[in-house]
């Protein structure tokens, strides 16, 4: 379960910069494209928390919609998922947005 | 985490020192402040005292961060790092100790062994004839860019040689972590089905290369190699896939050629004027 080890990192980062205040929220942006589930993340940051300046925070995330470009018909295509077919029958599409993991924002003090 | 090398006692720690050999390791102070840090600021203090800080930060910075550390170690020294990856059971490990008889004396190569536990295929490579350094991830699903410094500061590699990461055997986790690896390959094999693409499609976007392994199996499997590269294609356009059978050594000199030409297009392909 990488969402693990993802958490882990976005707690780290988060712990680092609130330099010791309390975390009372924290915001990640998790584009629909990433394999990363967001229930998963949910549950691991209590895990992850406990014991930091950050336990007891509230996750809340951000899921982008996927969206591609079509080189064959030049248009810009929604996306779901990872198999990159245009309603025009090419495959050849470049993938856009839905592959954000970023931490947005924290609350502290 | 830990590593250890086959054959020594005890374990290597994760950030050993780096080799007392005089030259200037890249990985040295890589645990500075601020590298990930450049868009933070703090703003809008709320009524209840809160301040809302911002960072706008990837998540995997930190491991990106020692992921181009790694790179530029591999680089300096022109050692390239391959990245393996398949599900538990496609002949990967099969695959490497035949690569590694087959290419030696033409290339030096070195093999890290990721896995959750045991030495089995360390040992396995180690016995195929050359250096190998296991890194045992204990609960982790996949091997990030600091476990792969460490390895490398223990492995030591000859300027270049060519490194072959293997992996935790996982279609999903190792997707995600950069390690400075030069390419990544995905090991399929006959055996599984050949809808894995689809299943697993953030593991094939990610691929430079994918080898069906288990030719030879072919006539007795249920396994369509053309519908399996088509799925392949349906999440990364235009990936390059080749067909092996480790064990009977069909196809493996199109494998060693495509090594050949991570060093350059210009590289010889080191095997294929000893068959």
């Amino acid at each position: 379960m990488h969402e693990l080890a993802i958490t882990q990192s976005v707690v780290d980062a988060v712990c680092e910069k609130a330099a010791g205040r309390p975390v009372h929220t924290v915001t990640v942006r998790v584009g629909a494209l990433t394999a990363v589930v967001p229930d998963s993340m949910r549950f691991c940051f209590d895990l992850v928390t406990a014991g930091t300046v950050a336990e007891g925070a509230r996750l809340q995330i951000e899921q982008p919609g996927g969206s591609g470009h079509c080189r064959a018909c030049d248009t810009d295509i929604p996306l779901d998922g990872l198999v990159l077919l245009c309603p025009c029958g090419s495959a050849d599409v470049r993938v856009v947005s839905g592959r954000e993991l970023q931490i947005v924002s924290m609350k502290v003090g | 985490m830990r590593i250890g090398v086959p054959g020594e006692e005890g374990a290597t720690p994760h950030h050993p020192h780096p080799p007392a050999d005089g030259r200037d390791h890249a990985h040295g102070g890589a645990h500075g402040h601020g590298h990930d840090s450049h868009d933070t600021h703090e703003h809008g203090r709320a009524g209840d005292g809160d301040a809302t800080v911002t960072l706008e930060q990837r998540v995997l910075a930190k491991n990106e961060l020692l992921a181009e550390e790694n790179r530029a170690w591999l680089a300096e020294r022109g050692v390239v790092a391959v990245n393996l990856m398949s599900s538990p059971g496609s002949g990967k490990t099969t695959l490497l100790e035949r690569t590694v008889r087959d290419l030696s004396g033409r290339r030096e190569v070195a093999v890290v062994e990721g896995d959750q536990e045991t030495m089995l295929d360390a040992d396995r490579i180690k016995r195929a004839g050359c250096a190998v350094v296991q890194v045992n991830t204990g609960a982790g699903c996949h091997l990030d860019a600091g476990m792969v410094r460490g390895a490398l500061t223990a492995l030591r590699p000859s300027p270049g040689s060519l490194v072959l990461v293997e992996n935790v055997g996982n279609l999903v986790c190792p997707a995600l972590f950069d390690l400075g690896e030069q390419s990544k390959v995905v090991i399929i094999s006959v055996t599984e089905g050949s809808d894995k693409p689809l299943k697993y499609p953030y593991m094939f976007a990610a691929a430079d290369l994918v080898l069906i392994n288990k030719i030879d199996l072919l006539p007795h499997v249920d396994f369509d190699v053309d519908q399996c590269v088509r799925y392949a294609r349906s999440v990364s356009p235009g990936l390059r896939v080749l067909t092996v059978s480790a064990t009977t050594g069909e196809g493996m000199d199109d494998w060693y050629a495509w090594v050949a030409r991570q060093y350059g297009p210009d590289a010889q392909a080191p095997v294929a004027a000893a068959r």
